[in-house]
């Protein structure tokens, strides 16, 4: 990256977000205010994030914990869509606070506590390999063009437990075309942030550090598959993956990548760090399949978050119930072996 | 040691011991008691099920690697009495080995019989964590005085099982987690300076046989499990 590209991303982020501080004046909506219940719910956890914290030889002891943080800025304009109507989502405080992001640790509570420390403004992302635009953008330029719309989408974790999440995106699909690939491009690939004094859980070699994922062009430029820079309207807390990430509901959730600093347009198919960690357990396609399980349990059901203690689990549905919209991609792939 | 020895508590203080002792192993139960239904501010987190199997299964393992350390505690401080604790902190062990399996086929399987079975047929980690409670299973039923005098010798060498078992938690543990291994590992280096002591001790004591035969068996006074 040279200096007068980094030089001219920061004057532009500071332009863009002095015209964002003139657009929104500064009320406070009721619906910004966390209410009673929310707030001692978060309290509770807290407690609880300690009391655990502490039962543990491992000695995860709980970093910084704040009683009650405020909660991320309110992103403008957002367009609301009719992904996922009907559903509920999870509540802010379990999309926040129950995360699987080993870059800051591998407790779900981890990343919660430790990713703080993040730094997410200015952020640029490094586009390459076989696409006519390629070069280094700042975060305003990657999301500038685009309008920001709301889909609630499930999300389910290969662990199987799941969630409904309000995203807040625009199409990957509009991005890709941006850099205007080349027929060449066969996979898109997307690395996230290397930096360990950011990100303390790249301190022990858990995986092998950048976090890579890897879509096929066909999934990239799938109409659901979301660049995803906020939920609940808001920006991204640092712990699910700010400022810039992946969602693609239909897969597992680790191939959703975080904190994305690279995209790369590839001929050949990536090794992406799950594959590399354990290839047998975990694919390359890693579509959310019932009748496929992982070697070590079963993937026919999965647990909702934020059900009560005696709630049942609920049938895992094929691409996690998006059949309809992903399903051609897989026609002729035998997902046994492609799992 | 045998000044030692002349400090052990006497009968009311021992008794005051072991009910302070019992509270206490207690305590991780009722917190997550308490947690579970949500009382005196306290919660399971986002996911109250893995939460409940998690902490239920670290406490079995945690007391299963405390009963192992009482031996050599007792053989290092020269406190004799610890090893009158030892049968509760088994029992501990089991009991939370036990609620850990209970919240799973309970809770998590919901009592689905076929489910359950399933699982243990085909994941090996389920499969070693059942094994360890059926093996852990005996020893609780002979864990009674009537029992160990009914055992005799033969009831030392059951009760030995407990290295096996401690060898299969940690095992069963370091199979489940998904990649950081890293915590199952602090216990399995807990687990072999546990077993690698009693390894060292015996051949320590069997030294000083061999060169003071006579002091030996003078101060090898034998009492209730003390082989172990």
């Amino acid at each position: 990256m040279s200096r007068s590209n980094t030089m001219k991303t920061l004057c532009r982020s500071h332009g863009k977000r002095r015209k964002m501080l003139i657009r929104k004046a500064p009320i406070i909506r009721p619906s910004e205010i966390t209410d009673e219940h929310t707030y001692l719910n978060r309290r509770q956890f807290l407690r609880l994030a300690g009391f655990t914290a502490a039962g543990t030889l491992a000695g995860s002891l709980p970093g910084a914990l704040v009683a009650a943080e405020p909660k991320a800025a309110l992103l403008p304009d957002v367009v609301k869509t009719g992904f996922g109507v009907g559903e509920t989502p999870n509540t802010y405080e379990d999309i926040t606070t129950y995360n699987n992001f080993y870059e800051f640790g591998t407790g779900k509570g981890d990343p919660y506590r430790y990713a703080g420390g993040l730094v997410t403004r200015p952020w640029q992302v490094s586009v390459s390999g076989e696409c006519e635009r390629s070069g280094e953008f700042g975060y305003e330029d990657i999301i500038g063009p685009h309008t920001l719309e709301e889909r609630i989408y499930r999300l389910r974790c290969v662990e199987a437990w799941s969630m409904v999440i309000p995203w807040v995106g625009f199409p990957l699909a509009d991005l890709v075309k941006r850099f205007k690939p080349t027929s060449r491009a066969k996979y898109v690939k997307f690395t996230t942030l290397d930096d360990p004094s950011q990100m303390p859980g790249q301190r022990r070699a858990v995986l092998d550090w950048p976090y890579v994922e890897a879509l096929t062009i066909a999934e990239a430029t799938n109409p659901l598959a979301l660049m995803t820079v906020g939920l609940y309207g808001r920006e991204l807390p640092n712990q699910n993956g700010a400022p810039l990430r992946l969602v693609v509901p239909w897969k597992y959730g680790f191939k959703s990548i975080k904190s994305v600093v690279a995209i790369e347009f590839t001929e050949k198919q990536p090794r992406t760090s799950w594959e590399k960690a354990a290839a047998s357990e975990y694919g390359f396609y890693a579509n959310v399949n019932p009748e496929v399980d992982h070697p070590r349990w079963s993937q026919a059901r999965e647990r909702r978050i934020g059900a009560d203690l005696f709630a049942a689990k609920q049938p895992t549905l094929m691409f996690n119930g998006y059949t309809e919209e992903v399903g051609y991609l897989y026609k002729d792939l035998d997902l046994r072996r492609n799992f | 040691m045998l000044a030692i020895q002349t400090r052990n508590p006497g009968a009311v203080a021992l008794r005051t011991i072991k009910i302070f002792v019992f509270l206490l192993c207690l305590l991780p139960f009722l917190l997550l008691v308490l947690a579970a239904f949500g009382i005196a501010g306290l919660s399971l987190g986002p996911n109250p099920v893995e939460a409940l199997i998690h902490q239920t299964g670290l406490w079995g393992l945690r007391f299963l690697l405390i009963t192992l350390a009482v031996t050599p505690l007792q053989r290092l401080s020269g406190f004799n009495w610890l090893v009158r604790l030892r049968r509760m902190l088994g029992l501990f062990a089991f009991f939370y080995v036990l609620t850990h399996f209970l919240s799973y086929a309970l809770i998590d399987q919901r009592l689905e019989f076929g489910l359950i079975v399933e699982d243990i047929i085909e994941r090996p980690f389920i499969t070693l964590g059942v094994l360890g409670l059926l093996m852990l299973l005996p020893l609780a039923l002979t864990s009674t005085n009537a029992m160990m005098r009914r055992l005799g010798r033969r009831w030392k060498q059951l009760h030995r099982m407990i290295y096996v078992i401690a060898i299969v938690g940690v095992w069963h543990f370091w199979w489940q987690v998904k990649q950081d291994i890293l915590e199952p590992l602090i216990y399995a280096g807990i687990l072999a300076l546990l077993l690698g002591f009693r390894l060292w001790d015996r051949r320590r004591r069997t030294g000083q046989r061999r060169r003071h035969p006579a002091a030996y068996s003078a101060s090898a006074v034998p009492g209730p499990g003390s082989g172990m």
